[in-house]
């Protein structure tokens, strides 16, 4: 309290212009947010130090190893993160290169080329999509996209681009791909729905200098405007991911929960969130319990490290590129 | 004068509710969600005919049922799989097993052009979860199976992906046939599975088999029931192969009756009866052995009583296989030692 007063009040006669700060209740208002702001900080730095107490006895018994090994057997208590770590990072990354291209041209589209009538039914049918449960999507996926996979898709995949190791081996419709594939779609609406009003944001100003240059419609867009909404754009795709990364229901009717490393897309998998999600409730023992925490922890980070890297990624881009006022 | 009438009023209310309160015993208890069925009717039926009890089941798993009764957060727990002896070691008072209804766990597939009921040896089923077997046409199903044209397609098995108590029983049921599954895997309610694709819960390893052509999995008889979903017959350690129904699922406890250790924590796959279904589980109250709270001793004890006498008619209506009589005679000695 002290020290936030001091900070926040001017060198010369800081008490009095503090206090009267305090009586127009600017200051007020402000500790008050502050307040509510810092539950955030607490929150996380709680949560790791939950995941980190309840995760004593795998970390002291495995150590660094847990990361590496593949071997996850609750019978016999060895347990080994890289399977999960393994298959969240691959659904993921393929359902952002699924999602991206179809989830940005989109709001592209929304934004910029469709009537606004077109546009606002269209949002309206995004917000929808971003609200239904994800184990309808999961069910969903049972039920029609793990055939289509399995009788169309991958066979088709298989035939064209069978050579690379990748996309051979045996078929289920349960497996990576099926579950990278309804990440996707679940993720769609999110990068569609910010994407959309990021470049909404856009300046009208910057779209009718870029036309006055004898810029077509598309260079305006792809030139002058979608750098301009970069910074929104890549939000949603974080958002994506962090969604993608965390995503359970869907992802653990569809995977197959196979705790081991396939190089083919259509193997069967495992993610963290998946198995934390099944085997949790039932675990057989302290250390099977704490070695689930402990894979809880491990999500937390990677979340933390693919952030950072996003930023990191931010930061690059917006060096180079100019665009931006 | 009004006032006070008032407070009156509001005083003897509260009293009235507090007395209410009071008389009703509230006895909170977690477990198992295969019995889950039953053990609400049964909560429901024993609460109107002792309209001062009231019991409150969570079917959160077996698994959380044992960690919640060790924690000492309900009165009572319940389980699909006995207790280790780990587990009951971090007991100050030994807590008693009661067996309350039996289910089976059988073999489901899903083979297209294949209409007869498929027969299985437990080599089979052992093999194909271990990977040994891959093709529909091995000669260990083909054996079994005279005048069944069997595929030459991959077997894609389907397990459990979550820890559950049907696995607990499928695995220690391969795990008292075949010695290499005992040492190679085990047994436990989530093992390392050398093979196949997990499904989440009977509904999601039904979903799978479902979906895929040539697929095997392993569900609950009674899931299995109300789903008229077809499964396979499975041979017992006599020879005979037998479709799981309450009547051989029931023999398979009365055939170890006399051989069962007292604390009735035992498992009851592959049972020497000759009518025995070899794939069978008692699923198991944990009650323990002192209760501090004289009202709910007795709400507890005379629950038990119940639930082996007229308790026991409402299992197969509703698809579980009732105690053998042997076992209900054991158990009602049991009940006398909770204090």
């Amino acid at each position: 309290m002290a020290t936030t007063a001091a900070s926040s009040a001017p060198p010369s006669g800081g008490a009095q212009v503090w206090l009267k700060r305090l009586r127009s209740g600017d200051e007020v208002a402000r500790l008050i947010t502050l307040v509510f702001a810092s539950i955030i900080l607490v929150l996380t730095v709680g949560l790791v130090y939950q995941l980190w107490a309840t995760s004593s006895m795998p970390r002291h018994k495995f150590g660094f190893t847990f990361l590496t090994s593949s071997l996850w057997n609750p019978v016999t208590g060895q347990f080994g993160a890289l399977p999960f770590i393994y298959g969240t990072v691959v659904t993921s990354a393929i359902a952002l290169l699924i999602a991206v291209p179809l989830g940005v041209g989109a709001a592209i589209f929304l934004s910029e080329l469709a009537p606004p009538r077109i546009s606002s039914l269209f949002t309206f049918f995004i917000e929808l999509l971003a609200a239904v449960p994800s184990v309808i999507y999961g069910l969903l996926a049972i039920f029609t996209l793990v055939p289509l996979m399995r009788d169309y898709v991958e066979p088709f995949l298989k035939k064209t681009l069978g050579v690379v190791p990748v996309f051979g081996g045996a078929i289920y419709g349960f497996g990576y791909l099926t579950a990278a594939v309804i990440l996707a779609v679940m993720t769609l609406p999110f990068i569609i729905s910010i994407s959309r009003e990021a470049l909404l944001e856009v300046p009208t100003e910057q779209r009718e200098a870029a036309l006055a240059l004898g810029a077509t419609r598309w260079e305006s867009t792809w030139q002058a405007v979608v750098p301009y909404a970069r910074l929104g754009i890549f939000g949603s795709i974080f958002l994506a991911l962090a969604r993608a990364l965390g995503e359970t229901m869907a992802v653990t009717m569809v995977i197959g929960n196979d705790p081991s490393i396939h190089a083919s897309l259509f193997a069967p998998g495992y993610t963290i969130a998946a198995v934390i999600a099944n085997e949790f409730a039932e675990a057989s023992g302290d250390l099977h319990v704490q070695s689930l925490v402990e894979l809880g922890l491990v999500l937390f980070l990677l979340t933390i490290m693919i952030n950072a890297l996003a930023r990191l990624l931010i930061i690059a881009t917006t060096r180079r590129g100019s665009a931006q006022s | 004068m009004k006032k006070s009438s008032v407070w009156l009023g509001v005083f003897s209310a509260l009293a009235i509710l507090l007395a209410v309160a009071q008389a009703k015993v509230l006895i909170n208890a977690a477990g198992a969600t295969f019995p889950y069925p039953i053990y609400g009717k049964w909560f429901e039926e024993f609460a109107r005919k002792n309209g001062d009890v009231q019991i409150n089941y969570q079917s959160i798993g077996s698994g959380g049922g044992i960690r919640q009764f060790s924690e000492g957060t309900v009165d009572f727990g319940a389980s699909d799989m006995p207790m280790t002896d780990e587990q009951i070691g971090k007991f100050k008072n030994k807590p008693l097993h009661f067996p309350t209804v039996l289910g089976g766990i059988v073999p489901t597939y899903n083979i297209p052009g294949v209409t007869q009921e498929l027969k299985f040896t437990p080599e089979a089923l052992v093999g194909i979860y271990l990977g040994k077997i891959k093709k529909w046409n091995d000669p260990e199903l083909t054996k079994a199976n005279p005048g069944v044209r069997l595929p030459d397609n991959e077997i894609v098995v389907v397990h459990r992906s979550e820890g559950s108590g049907t696995s607990f029983v499928f695995t220690d049921y391969l795990s008292k046939v075949s010695p290499e599954w005992k040492s190679k895997v085990g047994v436990n309610s989530a093992v390392s599975w050398p093979c196949g694709i997990g499904g989440k819960g009977n509904e999601g390893v039904t979903g799978v088999v479902k979906q895929t052509p040539n697929s095997i999995g392993y569900v609950e008889l009674i899931y299995a029931l109300q789903n008229k979903m077809a499964y396979g017959w499975v041979r017992n350690s006599s020879g005979t192969y037998l479709k799981a129904d309450l009547d051989s699922v029931t023999e398979a406890a009365a055939s170890v009756a006399n051989t069962m250790p007292a604390d009735f924590r035992v498992t009851i796959t592959n049972p020497p009866g000759k009518k025995a279904y070899p794939i069978a589980t008692f699923t198991w109250l944990l009650i323990p052995s002192k209760v501090e709270d004289a009202g709910k001793q007795k709400a507890i004890t005379a629950f038990l009583h119940w639930m082996l006498a007229d308790g026991q008619k409402f299992a197969a209506p509703l698809g579980y296989a009732p105690l053998p009589k042997d076992v209900v005679a054991k158990e009602e000695k049991q009940i006398t030692l909770i204090k």
